[in-house]
């Protein structure tokens, strides 16, 4: 149904396989050494390298969002949750690494000292350690996911329901990280870095460095992404987002393809807040509204869902666009420009950016005076509007 | 009269006050006689005897005495007259006289006005044993003053501060009261003094009574005494004070109890208001509604522009053009009816801007719900950015009338007008609801395309019109929502989205398609709501453990309270 799954006609998906895995390859080499080198020699500023960097994580949490909702057909409002858990478990060994080069000089975390506190908190000691932080990036997020969704999936929650309780879960736990008692910064949240691995996190280079790690994450997702959808897995993944009940019926044990896949989502769009952590150098919890994961989803619809193209399009494209109408004294303006191109794109380009080629050349040949009827099935298929979701 | 002669503090001194104060019967009467006698002690008794009086000129006279404004005017030597001086000085420096006996303009014999100078005459003396007496007299002023909260506030002064001279004006007043609450604050303020006095038995017996009126306020009050009491060796009192805490603990917990459950079904009932709409738009006809919250401020905002035209006039920023709308000025309860007025205009408005979307975006999304979702999404910031342009991005006040400010006290439990008036409101809102849906043809055309539209079409009816007047009706429902809101905190951009979680989370318990359901998860969730609060002590806390809940709830009942059953595959 999608450009994914290419029809199986003859010649063409090899040809386009090639054509693809060649683009590809020309854009991951642009983007983790022609860019990070023309930022090396002055070329590139080193305000555009950070910018594309943060570009680069929102991207990979767009693929998070459009894995569960493009190719599973379910829609969760849960991602930034995901995405700020590993921001702040990351946040946390930043903010071992500042020492005692904070504010009030002490060993602690700045915020610990303006609560009163004058020793670390248990469950603080572990995060000075990189490997255990780099760890917890994976596991909370990720166990969060198994348990959420298991409760969710065993009971067969799905559609909207399923979107309204990732909501949920989204705001309870912001509410959660709101408080100053769980001791991680309350609303303020985690920010003034310093160091990462050792580096000097205000240096160039380092930028330079998480950059490039941010877009071999980024190729790393795409390509695996990339072949899972080509297994048997991946077209189950499929067909449980097409006729969920008819694949039950086939003797799929549905629940558990999805919890799979809510997890390696939820995973990856850990990754992507850890890595969006000391690009940006701030974390708190209105990363966790509700509302980001809907601009997530945003961006996967602009970009074109069920497509792995699609949701990096649309990240990039959205926030460059957000970065330059914020930037003038339009930015007032940010939201009627979201929610008007949010209702645009789901009325008339349910396919987002990347179907736009095929619906033009559509466009064009009906309006050519010469139709030919063998093209005519072939568009309303690639044509995403005529799709069940 | 006859047991205030009685009473403990009998004296002859008061006494001799009371013949005095019946004979002048009138308080001007008295403060005369006051003035004229003498010696001092005399002047201070009769003085003593006003206590406990609450006529206005009391307190105007005694403070004109104080303030050396009462003259003695004598007409014939001998015979002097107290008067007060009022009114604007002439030329002459002189002014009106009034007398102090029975508040006449003072005349002269032919009836013609008199005018006095104040440098001419005697000012009445005082000294500070008089200007004791008077102010103790003050003091209990308010004890008769004609206004009940002044009354009231006036006896729980007097009882905390434990005075055993206050007692008797205090029995003296209980003997006239007839107002129940205020003869149970004048037994409470009673029993408290007595508290304090050293004899045991009268300890005992105003603990006695301290018990029986379930005294919250002097609990501190008790615990100190029983403290005293053991200091001083008196086990009785002590062991007595002890039971009455605990009396008054368990009465205290039987208040907390009901407050929280009345507490909850208020909150329980804002929930259903807010939801009811969303149960009909997303319950019935499957339709994510997102903007619904936007809906709820687009009625709170029609209140205010409603609230500001019945009142002086307002000039909002639309779009930077400053935009003036003129006022009916009205005052009284015309006014304070303006919300009347603004309930069916806001249900319209709301309902009006619910139709364009439902025929602008959600009419093309009826196939795909989580579409809807976003698109209504989108619609939302629309409506949120247009609001700020409106308004401006401060939030705006809508003034209460004043009859949702008040409460009624039934044995202790606060009763809030504004939270009786949520429960009545939603009270009436659901019967509204189940009116229209079950009693109107129009009602019946709904649940007919919504039970299944393709029947119903073929029957004849036309679906895409009963889509549109349901999608209005709970775009409606949430604008009356919103002037419901309106009333209980303030309007802003985002009042919508405050309440969207909660109204989806309302539904989704509630199971789709039933509003029966929506009643009964409103009220089960406001009610579990308040009782985590009480026992948790926090709020924060208590709404994500109130979350949490839901989402094991549905574990238990995927589809909600009541499930919709259907034989199709996909439902």
């Amino acid at each position: 149904m999608t450009r994914t799954t290419p029809p199986s006609t003859t010649g063409g998906p090899s040809r386009r396989h090639r054509g693809e895995i060649g683009a590809v390859a020309v854009i991951a080499l642009f983007f983790l050494v022609v860019f990070p080198l023309l930022n090396a020699h002055g070329v590139v500023s080193n305000f555009t390298i950070n910018l594309w960097g943060k570009y680069l994580c929102y991207a990979l949490l767009a693929i998070s969002v459009d894995l569960l909702w493009g190719y599973t057909g379910l829609l969760s409002l849960g991602q930034a949750l995901f995405f700020s858990l590993g921001g702040y478990m990351f946040g946390m060994y930043l903010m071992r690494m500042i020492g005692d080069l904070g504010q009030y000089h002490q060993p602690i975390p700045d915020f610990l000292v303006f609560l009163g506190w004058t020793a670390l908190p248990r469950f603080w000691e572990p995060f000075s350690s990189f490997p255990f932080a780099l760890a917890m990036v994976f596991l909370l997020p990720g166990l969060l996911a198994l348990v959420f969704g298991f409760l969710a999936f065993r009971s067969r929650i799905k559609g909207v329901y399923f979107s309204i309780l990732t909501q949920a879960l989204t705001y309870g736990a912001s509410l959660m990280f709101f408080r100053n008692d769980l001791l991680m910064g309350g609303n303020n949240g985690f920010t003034d870095f310093k160091f990462v691995v050792g580096h000097d996190l205000r240096e160039a280079s380092t930028q330079r460095g998480l950059f490039i790690v941010t877009a071999a994450v980024l190729l790393a997702v795409y390509v695996g992404l990339r072949l899972l959808s080509h297994t048997k897995f991946g077209l189950v993944q499929r067909a449980i987002r097409d006729g969920e009940n008819r694949v039950l019926f086939s003797g799929y044990a549905t629940a558990h393809f999805k919890l799979f896949i809510f997890v390696v989502a939820a995973l990856i769009a850990g990754v992507a807040g850890a890595l969006y952590v000391p690009q940006v150098g701030i974390i708190n919890p209105s990363e966790m509204d509700p509302r980001k994961s809907l601009e997530a989803v945003v961006w996967c619809a602009v970009g074109g869902r069920g497509t792995l193209v699609g949701p990096i399009l649309g990240a990039i494209g959205v926030n460059a666009l957000q970065s330059w109408a914020t930037v003038g004294g339009t930015a007032e303006y940010w939201l009627v420009i979201l929610g008007g191109l949010f209702v645009f794109f789901v009325l008339c380009l349910p396919g987002g950016i990347v179907s736009l080629p095929q619906r033009l050349s559509f466009l064009w040949r009906k309006a050519k005076p010469a139709p030919a009827p063998a093209q005519t099935p072939a568009a309303a298929a690639a044509d995403p509007a005529s799709e069940s979701s | 009269m006859f047991v205030f002669i009685r009473s403990l503090h009998i004296s002859f001194l008061a006494l001799a006050a009371l013949a005095i104060a019946s004979a002048a019967d009138s308080p001007r009467g008295v403060i005369s006689s006051a003035i004229l006698a003498t010696p001092e002690t005399r002047q201070i008794e009769i003085i003593s005897s006003l206590a406990g009086e609450g006529d206005d000129s009391i307190k105007a006279l005694l403070t004109a005495w104080k303030e050396d404004a009462l003259f003695l005017y004598e007409p014939t030597p001998g015979h002097p007259v107290p008067v007060q001086l009022t009114g604007e000085k002439d030329a002459n420096d002189t002014q009106a006289a009034v007398r102090v006996d029975n508040g006449q303009v003072l005349t002269d014999a032919g009836g013609r006005l008199l005018r006095l100078a104040g440098s001419d005459l005697t000012a009445v003396d005082h000294t500070p044993a008089l200007r004791r007496a008077m102010k103790s007299v003050l003091d209990l002023i308010d004890l008769g003053s004609p206004s009940r909260t002044k009354r009231l506030q006036a006896i729980q002064t007097i009882g905390f501060s434990q005075d055993a001279d206050k007692i008797p004006p205090l029995e003296k007043r209980l003997q006239v009261e007839t107002d129940p609450t205020i003869i149970r604050a004048l037994r409470e303020a009673v029993a408290v003094t007595r508290l304090k006095s050293p004899d045991a038995a009268i300890q005992l017996n105003a603990l006695g009574e301290l018990g029986k009126l379930h005294s919250l306020s002097s609990y501190d009050l008790i615990r100190t005494a029983m403290r005293d009491a053991t200091k001083a060796g008196k086990p009785a009192v002590a062991d007595s004070a002890k039971a009455v805490l605990k009396v008054i603990d368990e009465h205290r917990a039987m208040i907390n109890f009901y407050g929280t459950i009345f507490r909850g079904v208020s909150l329980g009932s804002i929930l259903l208001i807010v939801a009811i709409g969303l149960a009909v738009t997303f319950g019935l006809m499957g339709v994510i509604n997102m903007a619904h919250g936007e809906m709820i401020a687009v009625g709170a905002y029609t209140t205010y522009l409603v609230e500001n035209i019945f009142g002086g006039g307002i000039t909002i920023p639309c779009f930077g053009l400053s935009l003036s709308l003129p006022g009916f000025h009205a005052a009284g309860w015309f006014q304070q009816s303006y919300f009347l007025f603004a309930l069916p205009l806001s249900f319209l408005a709301a309902a009006l801007v619910g139709i364009g979307l439902e025929r602008s975006v959600i009419r093309f999304l009826y196939r795909r719900p989580l579409e809807s979702l976003l698109a209504t999404w989108g619609v939302s910031l629309l409506l949120q950015q247009f609001f700020k342009l409106m308004f401006g991005s401060n939030n705006v006040q809508v003034s209460s009338p004043g009859y949702l400010s008040g409460n009624w006290t039934i044995n202790d439990i606060l009763f809030g007008w504004s939270r009786v008036f949520v429960i009545g409101f939603a009270g009436l809102i659901v019967l509204g609801v189940w009116l229209v849906l079950s009693k109107t043809s129009l009602g019946l055309l709904i649940r007919a395309v919504m039970q299944n539209r393709n029947m119903a079409s073929c029957m004849g009816v036309r679906t895409e019109r009963v889509n549109m007047l349901t999608f209005g009706l709970g775009s409606g429902l949430a604008g009356l929502a919103g002037a419901f809101l309106s009333q209980i905190g303030n309007v802003g951009p985002s009042l919508g989205q405050n309440y969207i979680v909660d109204c989806f989370m309302t539904v989704v318990v509630g199971g789709v398609g039933n509003l029966l359901g929506t009643i009964i998860s409103a009220f089960g969730i406001g009610l579990v709501d308040q009782s985590l609060q009480q026992i948790l002590l926090n709020p924060v806390v208590g709404k994500i453990v109130v979350l949490v809940g839901i989402i094991f709830f549905l574990q238990w009942r995927p589809a909600g309270i009541f499930v919709t059953r259907s034989r199709n595959l996909d439902d």
